[in-house]
């Protein structure tokens, strides 16, 4: 039985985790305990992948374990749903372990991540098996620990103390969130398994939604609920970070979609707007705000909420139409979203690798002080190069097909017959493709300042490559992007026993056409053909290549750089991230940011600097956490005093809560 | 049979674009010299330029990487491949469902990523500003693009070029939402572009340039196939206006030989009609500030937005 199997993975990811407790100091484990993971990461995704692609049993079993509540004990079952997630997240966590057998060896403190790596791994798979909410809230939370513990691996430095410190608050109201969104789910009668919540309707399934969106989007980096994740994510020894936001993010998808299209029957058309706006705010505002970071995982953790953006822009679309009872529409939304949730565990966990080779080999996140690496680092450069045209959504890369599925999802609902969601839409495309231009800039300006022009500093003039395991976990990642991006076809036709389940339609089947083309309704709608657009490229390259070298001179001179005659001899007057991001910073940034530039130019005479200050505001922070966070502690402060009176005032403070709490009884019934 | 001859037109069709590029831009070359009264550059002097600059020597920049060798062959064989796609002289080529419009303007995107790139391989200042500036231009223009898609998709129910083309030309009809658009893409053609007033094509040694910035440090074979994919992409520009918004004289499938030769000389017509409009705005405006051009892209990004939410109001608009 495929749960069996996968629950025997996680209980040897478990035991991982243990023994590398315990061995953590042997100069062997780190390399040990990754090929373990390795290996229960491979072994779960060949169960999930075989339950998705040949299985697909109707009705799958579930498993019961007499763990946990008494009498109500732990379920677990693999639906098509769960093994699909099962394939992302392990498929990431396969390459983040391979590529921490390399990687790992640079970490100054083992013992701070061997013992939670498996765990962490183990718990995200846990939360995918889970078919009772008990189980699910005790797996998610038991991933947000885990997490958290390798979030402070390098305590030392303050600012992680910080990051960690806001992530455990947001974990645990993230999870509050969810505690509360069961609780209305299971209702009066307190069913907890997912069986009986999909067969009772709850009270207030608008207030269900909300809830889920707070507490799986919190984890999932949904604007404003996304302030920990630029913190946390970066902080996290590069393997980890990469887990975190290439496939921890996944689960929290994977919980939205667990509770509102699975569990919450009926969808309103009115919960697609909330998603919708909310989406589509989180993919602007996070590749907004990627665009102005400096550090290089920084910037990769912005871009993380913008594709969980446009993910949440797909379900949303998928909810609008499921909500009308547009079947074949809502598959196609829905298929797009997954497809993108994947496309992401894949194109971001490579990136992420990338900036973790750079950081292994330099020792250094921020771009401004890199800058030449293309030459001390070819191989990553290549790779990473991979990885930015993926995320930018070009073709014949994965990231394209996933947003041209959505921009087609955008363009068949004129046929939704409410007008709120007839005006929404158009700009919700907009916000899409102005996310999808503005993540082009933002990984020109990551790669371009990192790994091209001269080197900033000596430090990355003296990089060397990273080692074969790394590189070949990156280069794994990479062909898979492009293989995905290639034949979607392949994907979509996985996706479809997901779909069919939660939105009673399917994609029309795609690997049956010719030349492996996709087509998401009619081919006199619209058609993309990945394989051939890669032949064509690939063929006119050549060929041009060809033409060029057999009639073109073939001599080359290298000379000093031309720069319209003004060849300056410093590394520091090329252009820095910051002057590269000026421009974009102008136009979107008095909105986005409140971004005020501020000239200080001494008046002639003077000899003191000019100065030019730029100031960003985070809006979310300031506007809402901070608030929140000073009156919570102006409240603390105030009752704080309580703790110091005397007898008669407590006795009397006790009189008066319990004739209050009658009255109030007296008057409410 | 058949496929030898579909396949034939589509080579052709590659072929076309590739031999006309220069042409066009030849073309609107000496319209505007004629319109400053000055007698200008021979027609075909933009062919003499690129079999000149094939045969010179290639000056690298010391410190330039693979990338830069290897980015304008990247360039080129994208632009090629979008303007390939597009319907010039005969809709229903056989391979036009490979790429609908969303993605031909996905394709520019591709060559724009790696033209930015180079830009900043060698390090020096002109080449991050013209990058840093082609993608804050892009970063309105691309959604702008987009926008216009969808436009043009509503109206003909198809991001298909071809499907659209049929469309437009047998449900002829002035519609709001496509003068929006078109007025729309007109702007983002000339933006992508590069030309006035949002970029000057003919100008090196200024600080306001931003494409010739990026390919500044470029010469001998690299410079020629940047310049052709330069030229490929004003081509794809006027074509895709062409086949939008007059469609007329498309051969259409299985036409014939002379519904072909229809098409290429009505193709040809419109080329010309195109550049000369081109060279007449270009000649009658002055160059922006580089800070209107994301005003004047916001009108177009509007624009689009405002055809799109209308045609989502109703279809007849």
């Amino acid at each position: 039985m495929p749960v069996a199997v996968a629950l025997w993975g996680i209980a040897a990811l478990l035991a991982t985790a243990v023994l590398a407790a315990a061995i953590h100091r042997s100069s062997v484990a780190g390399r040990l305990i990754y090929l373990i993971c390795l290996a229960a990461s491979l072994a779960i995704l060949g169960v999930a992948g075989v339950e998705l692609l040949v299985a697909r049993s109707p009705a799958p079993p579930t498993l019961w374990l007499p763990v946990g509540l008494p009498w109500i004990g732990a379920h677990f079952r693999i639906d098509a749903l769960s093994a699909f997630f099962l394939v992302v997240i392990n498929l990431g966590g396969a390459a983040a372990s391979l590529f921490a057998v390399g990687y790992g060896m640079h970490e100054k403190a083992p013992g701070r991540v061997l013992p939670f790596y498996p765990a962490f791994l183990g718990a995200m798979n846990l939360v995918l098996l889970a078919d009772d909410a008990f189980t699910f809230l005790v797996a998610w939370e038991f991933m947000s620990l885990t997490s958290w513990a390798l979030v402070m691996a390098h305590h030392h430095d303050p600012e992680n103390r910080r990051a960690g410190y806001i992530y455990i608050m947001m974990a645990s109201f993230g999870t509050l969130a969810l505690l509360l969104a069961f609780g209305l789910l299971a209702g009066d009668g307190g069913g907890y398994t997912f069986a009986q919540m999909r067969g009772a309707a709850p009270a207030l399934p608008g207030l269900v939604l909300l809830l889920v969106l707070v507490g799986a989007g919190s984890k999932a980096g949904l604007v404003p609920l996304h302030v920990w994740l630029p913190l946390a994510h970066p902080a996290a020894p590069s393997h980890v970070s990469a887990l975190m936001s290439g496939v921890m993010t996944k689960v929290a998808i994977y919980g939205f979609v667990r509770v509102v299209f699975d569990l919450l029957a009926a969808p309103q058309w009115w919960w697609s707007i909330v998603v919708l706006a909310v989406g589509s705010i989180t993919a602007v505002l996070g590749v907004l705000s990627a665009l102005m970071q400096r550090d290089l995982k920084r910037l990769l953790a912005y871009s993380t909420i913008e594709n969980v953006g446009i993910v949440f822009i797909g379900l949303g679309l998928a909810l609008a139409f499921k909500s009308n009872g547009f079947a074949a529409a809502a598959a196609l939304a829905l298929t797009a979203a997954l497809l993108h949730a994947f496309n992401h565990c894949l194109f971001k966990s490579l990136l992420f690798f990338g900036a973790g080779a750079v950081l292994s080999s330099t020792g250094e996140r921020d771009i401004e002080k890199l800058g030449g690496l293309i030459k001390t680092m070819p191989q990553t450069a290549f790779l990473f190069l991979g990885g930015c045209l993926a995320i930018s959504a070009l073709p014949p890369l994965n990231g394209f097909v996933s947003e041209w599925l959505v921009f087609q999802a955008v363009l068949i609902s004129p046929e939704l017959p409410q007008w709120g969601l007839k005006l929404m839409i158009p700009a919700v495309g907009a916000m899409l493709a102005l996310g999808a231009a503005l993540s082009a800039a933002c990984f020109v300006r990551a790669f371009g300042i990192a790994f091209l022009g001269r080197p900033r500093s000596p430090i990355a003039a003296t990089a060397h490559e990273t080692d074969r395991v790394s590189l070949a976990a990156m280069l794994a990642l990479l062909a898979l992007c492009l293989v995905a991006g290639i034949l979607p076809g392949l994907l979509i036709d996985a996706l479809a026993p997901v779909v069919q389940a939660h939105v009673g339609a399917r994609m029309p089947m795609q690997s049956a056409l010719p030349w492996q083309s996709i087509v998401p309704i009619a081919e006199s709608r619209s058609s993309y053909n990945g394989l051939l657009v890669f032949a064509f490229i690939t063929l006119s390259t050549l060929l041009t290549i060809e033409i060029i070298h057999r009639f073109a001179s073939r001599s080359v001179r290298r000379a000093p750089a031309w720069d319209c005659g003004y060849p300056d001899a410093s590394p520091a007057t090329q252009y820095t991230a910051d002057s590269f991001a000026q421009p974009i910073r102008r136009v979107f940034g008095p909105i986005a940011f409140l971004a005020r530039e501020h000239v200080d130019m001494p008046p002639p005479g003077d000899r003191r600097p000019a100065r030019l200050t730029v100031a960003l505001h985070d809006l979310a922070w300031e506007r809402i956490y901070a608030p929140v966070g000073s009156s919570i502690d102006f409240a603390s402060e105030k009752l704080n005093h309580l703790q110091f009176l005397t007898i008669r005032k407590y006795l009397s403070l006790v009189f008066v809560a319990l004739v209050a709490l009658l009255l109030v009884l007296s008057i409410w019934t | 049979m058949d496929l030898i001859r579909d396949l034939a037109v589509q080579g052709a069709q590659m072929l076309l674009v590739l031999l006309l590029a220069p042409l066009l831009l030849g073309f609107t070359r000496k319209v505007k010299a004629r319109m400053l009264r000055r007698r200008g550059p021979p027609i075909l002097q933009p062919y003499r330029d690129l079999l000149r600059l094939i045969r010179k020597e290639a000056v690298l920049a010391e410190n330039a990487s693979w990338l830069f060798r290897s980015a304008p062959y990247m360039i080129f064989a994208a632009t090629w491949v979008a303007a390939a796609l597009v319907p010039t002289f005969a809709t229903g080529l056989t391979f036009s469902w490979t790429a609908d419009l969303i993605a031909i303007t996905a394709l520019i995107g591709s060559s724009r990523f790696f033209l930015a790139l180079v830009g900043m391989d060698v390090g020096t200042s002109f080449g991050g500003i013209g990058s840093s500036r082609e993608m804050m231009f892009a970063s309105l223009a691309e959604p702008a693009m987009i926008m216009i898609a969808f436009t043009v998709a509503l109206v003909a129910g198809s991001t298909q070029l071809s499907v659209v083309a049929n469309y437009m030309l047998t449900h002829a009809s002035l519609r709001v939402s496509l003068g929006l658009a078109l007025v729309a893409l007109v702007i983002v053609a000339i933006a992508e572009n590069a030309r006035i007033p949002v970029d000057n094509p003919a100008t090196h040694l200024e600080l306001t340039m931003v494409h010739e910035a990026m390919v500044l440090e470029y010469s001998g074979r690299h410079l020629a196939v940047i310049e052709l994919a330069a030229a490929l992409k004003l081509l794809l520009y006027v074509s895709l206006i062409g086949c939008i918004f007059a469609p007329w004289g498309l051969a259409q499938a299985g036409g014939g030989l002379a519904g072909y030769c229809v098409g290429v000389a009505t193709y040809l017509g419109k080329l010309a009609v195109g550049g000369f409009l081109l060279v007449l705005l270009e000649t009658s405006i002055a160059k922006m500030r580089v800070f209107r051009v994301p005003n004047f892209l916001g009108i177009a990004l509007m624009l689009g937005l405002l055809g799109t939410l209308l045609l989502f109001m109703s279809r007849s608009f």
